[in-house]
């Protein structure tokens, strides 16, 4: 009883990150089929505004509010992720809309670039980019108009653009040799968010020691799938979300904008990367590179669930939580301990947390040779779009 | 620009002026002169770290010790070599954290940039990497990182522990004051696998027990599984040797503290890849009291480290912190620079000849090149204090490497000894 309890709380909690890190990804590739290879990066963003938001709380005369940095976070990282998922959306992604393979690569180039970003954004740096965005979109307002009907209108907008961008480089590099604007804001390193005091200890409930961090993780991850489940069910935008994802023609036809649709859903589940983003502070470091140890498991988890099913995500990222620690933990051992040598030593062969992971892998290729759409396969007529 | 330009005319005309009235003044002006810029000529070393990626975080500090190491001896007036000084010039190379790019960045150094030696490399896979390119060009490579041992080339030398400077010591210093059941958790690569072989082969020879091990790849951060599993190990407490790198460390650190796995419950959690630089991006809070063995300490109090740590300061920073790499990279290229003195060439094939037996007052105290390539070591346990520095607890003295592991079946009885003139120097029967 002892044993299945600790199994089901610790499967539980692999599991709840799992479901937290790919329900952003289950809503964007789920309902838009938009393959996000940037959803890592994504949380990434999230991970850094709760770095940014601890900072500022750390000192000042918003000091009191420090204990509850992490909730402040929450919404902040929505916001922070989400807008750079509109963003993404308005630049990429909406020019690529059919094209599932130029978007993965797209994407893909989207996320070192936010990599990249993070490692190197100074002061100096952000005032030069701001500078060329601004140029770049703006410069053309005070041209004469007809210029832009012109043929050579390409041209000109390549010329405008390259102009911006040199003045930005040129803005950056001498704002460079300021000591103060050149000093990067996060750097390479990695960066260090410290849980508040409440959520670094553990409970006892019964015989099971659970962290209070992951309970927090599994009780955010309800909450946020409550939300989501309500938004796409009852809120009218959840509604008209739907109605593209079933036709996107017909929905045209009907007067919904469905160009707002899109950003919309491409907000949200950006949006649930960055609070995803929070909850995986609390578990490990943070640094550049973290979008890169989830995007994997966020992608196994909603293909094996079935494309467009939450439900399927949620059931498919508790079953490999549970399946990842009771093979990793070698807890079938102490079920069965009179079990024949030969297979004694295969469980044991496979209880490293690293061979958990590709016995796990192996399971669900398996899985899908048999049911290649996932848990629950999109039905009916669902299937033909 | 011109009154720059006029103002160095000026020095110039004023110096000449100066030799020609009195002779004194000319000695000390010269003499200040040579020690700026007066060099009688250059040699180019290479520097090949990971300035991006995922060890950037810990290469960065090598590749800066070797640089202070390098404008030191250029301050002294470099390289002296019959007489002449050769100012050495690093040739930086960033290895990117991806191991065929320091294969690649290798081969550059060695034939564009024609660099008389390489600094570089952290993981044993970007040894392993380099080394092919090393032995087939017969050039020359400095490493600065402890690692695994099992390993003794031609070209390359080791300034960093091998494991019975480091994690055999510290395996006998936790039987005898900690206990007998150990638990091993490593990253999944070459380092942790055979360090563990290593110490699970020690276990066996003095009367220890295995209870579990573990790893996890490169990078992850799901530590759960492990954690129930030491608890159904260890549920008293007992030993954990930890050899996680990089990220995961944080991972673990922060969850065992959750999990109520910490030293006021009895485990004894020692760590072989946290140094002073690892402990302040993880968090003290996190790693007070666990134990760590390495072979030098910012702690450590003798004048040379003292100085070495204020140097660093002075030169990156108040807030950075020296630590074991960083030294054993700093000594290297001292090292180097004696051996090419010692055999008046900076030429590969001579200072390589020449390298056995030279010393140097390190930070860590007087280390020797032994004929195996590797440097005779300090051996030091310490345990985390608050403010992220260690407490030193024992100071074994200074042991002598041992490349070809005794413990491990398969090379007991081997031995590396560069001075023999045989063609299985590299390993052999004793």
């Amino acid at each position: 009883m002892n044993l299945f309890l600790d199994t089901l709380f610790n499967g539980l909690a692999i599991g709840s990150v799992l479901v937290l890190a790919a329900l952003g990804l289950a809503v964007v590739f789920g309902l838009m089929g938009v393959i996000n290879m940037a959803h890592g990066e994504l949380m990434m963003l999230g991970a850094y505004t709760t770095f940014v938001v601890q900072n500022l709380l750390k000192t000042g005369p918003l000091e009191g509010l420090f204990p509850i940095y992490i909730l402040i976070s929450i919404p902040l990282a929505f916001l922070v992720s989400g807008l750079a998922g509109l963003l993404l959306e308005a630049t990429v992604i909406r020019r690529l809309y059919g094209r599932p393979l130029e978007t993965l690569l797209a994407t893909w180039g989207v996320s070192l670039i936010l990599q990249q970003f993070v490692r190197s954004v100074s002061t100096a740096f952000a005032l030069g980019l701001l500078l060329s965005v601004a140029l770049g979109l703006f410069v053309h307002r005070f041209l004469p108009s007809h210029w832009w009907q012109q043929r050579w209108a390409p041209l000109l907008n390549f010329v405008n653009w390259l102009l911006a961008s040199a003045i930005g480089i040129g803005l950056a590099a001498s704002l460079g040799s300021v000591r103060v604007l050149d000093q990067a804001w996060f750097s390479a390193r990695n960066i260090d968010v410290t849980a508040p005091q409440w959520l670094r200890g553990s409970i006892d409930i019964g015989s099971v020691n659970m962290p209070v961090a992951r309970l927090f993780i599994i009780g955010l991850t309800i909450i946020a799938l409550v939300s989501v489940n309500w938004f796409l069910q009852k809120s009218v935008w959840g509604i008209r979300i739907r109605a593209v994802t079933q036709n996107r023609s017909m929905s045209n036809c009907l007067g919904i904008p469905t160009e707002t649709v899109d950003a919309l859903t491409f907000l949200v589940g950006s949006g649930l990367a960055g609070v995803a983003g929070v909850a995986v502070t609390l578990l490990g470091s943070v640094g550049p590179n973290l979008g890169g140890n989830y995007i994997v498991d966020c992608f196994m988890v909603v293909v094996l669930g079935g494309v467009g099913k939450l439900l399927g995500t949620v059931l498919a990222a508790l079953g490999i939580g549970v399946l990842s620690y009771v093979l990793g933990s070698g807890s079938l051992l102490l079920v069965w301990p009179t079990m024949p040598a030969a297979l004694n030593e295969l469980i044991t062969f496979f209880a490293t947390t690293s061979m958990a992971k590709v016995l796990v892998f192996a399971l669900i290729v398996v899985f899908l040779q048999f049911r290649p759409a996932g848990l629950f396969p999109p039905r009916g007529r669902m299937v033909e779009v | 620009m011109a009154s720059v330009r006029s103002n160095k005319l000026f020095v110039r005309a004023l110096g000449g002026t100066t030799a020609l009235i009195t002779s004194l003044s000319v000695v000390s002006c010269s003499g200040e002169k040579k020690a700026e810029g007066g060099f009688d000529g250059e040699v180019k070393v290479g520097i090949l770290h990971s300035r991006s990626g995922t060890m950037a975080i810990s290469e960065n500090t090598v590749a800066e010790a070797e640089l202070m190491a390098i404008d030191e001896i250029n301050a002294k007036g470099g390289v002296v070599i019959d007489g002449k000084k050769l100012k050495i010039v690093p040739v930086e190379e960033d290895g990117a954290s991806d191991w065929p790019t320091f294969a690649e960045k290798s081969k550059k150094l060695i034939d564009q940039d024609k660099v008389a030696v390489v600094f570089g490399g952290w993981t044993s896979a970007s040894r392993k990497a380099m080394l092919p390119v090393y032995e087939a060009k017969d050039h020359f490579l400095f490493y600065p990182i402890q690692y695994e041992g099992q390993e003794c080339s031609k070209n390359i030398f080791y300034s960093g522990a091998t494991p019975n400077q480091q994690a055999e010591p510290a395996v006998d210093w936790l039987l005898k004051n900690k206990g007998k059941d150990f638990f091993l958790v490593g990253s999944d690569y070459v380092y942790p696998r055979t360090a563990n072989t290593i110490m699970k082969e020690q276990l066996k020879a003095k009367g220890g027990k295995l209870v579990g091990e573990d790893y996890l790849p490169l990078g992850n951060t799901e530590v759960a599984p492990i954690i129930a599993k030491i608890k159904q190990a260890l549920p008293k407490g007992g030993v954990i040797v930890n050899t996680l790198n990089g990220d995961s460390n944080v991972a673990f650190f922060k969850q065992m503290k959750a999990a109520g796995i910490t030293p006021a419950n009895g485990y004894s959690i020692m760590s072989f890849s946290i140094a002073e630089e690892e402990i302040a991006a993880i968090g003290p809070e996190y790693l007070e009291g666990t134990f760590a063995a390495w072979n030098y300490f910012q702690s450590l109090d003798t004048p040379a480290s003292k100085k070495f740590t204020a140097d660093f300061k002075a030169k990156y920073g108040d807030k950075r912190v020296t630590n074991d790499p960083a030294e054993a990279a700093y000594m290297m290229v001292y090292l180097w620079a004696a051996a090419a003195e010692k055999a008046k060439s900076v030429d590969d094939n001579k200072v390589r000849e020449a390298l056995v037996g030279v010393s140097f007052n390190a930070p860590e105290g007087k280390v020797t090149v032994q004929p195996n390539h590797h440097v005779e070591k300090l051996v030091l346990i310490g345990e985390v204090q608050k403010d992220g520095m260690f407490k030193i607890l024992e100071n074994q003295g200074f042991k002598k490497p041992v490349a070809w592991n005794q413990y491990v079946p398969e090379t007991k009885g081997f031995t590396c000894d560069w001075t023999q003139k045989r063609p299985d120097a590299g390993k052999y029967k004793m």
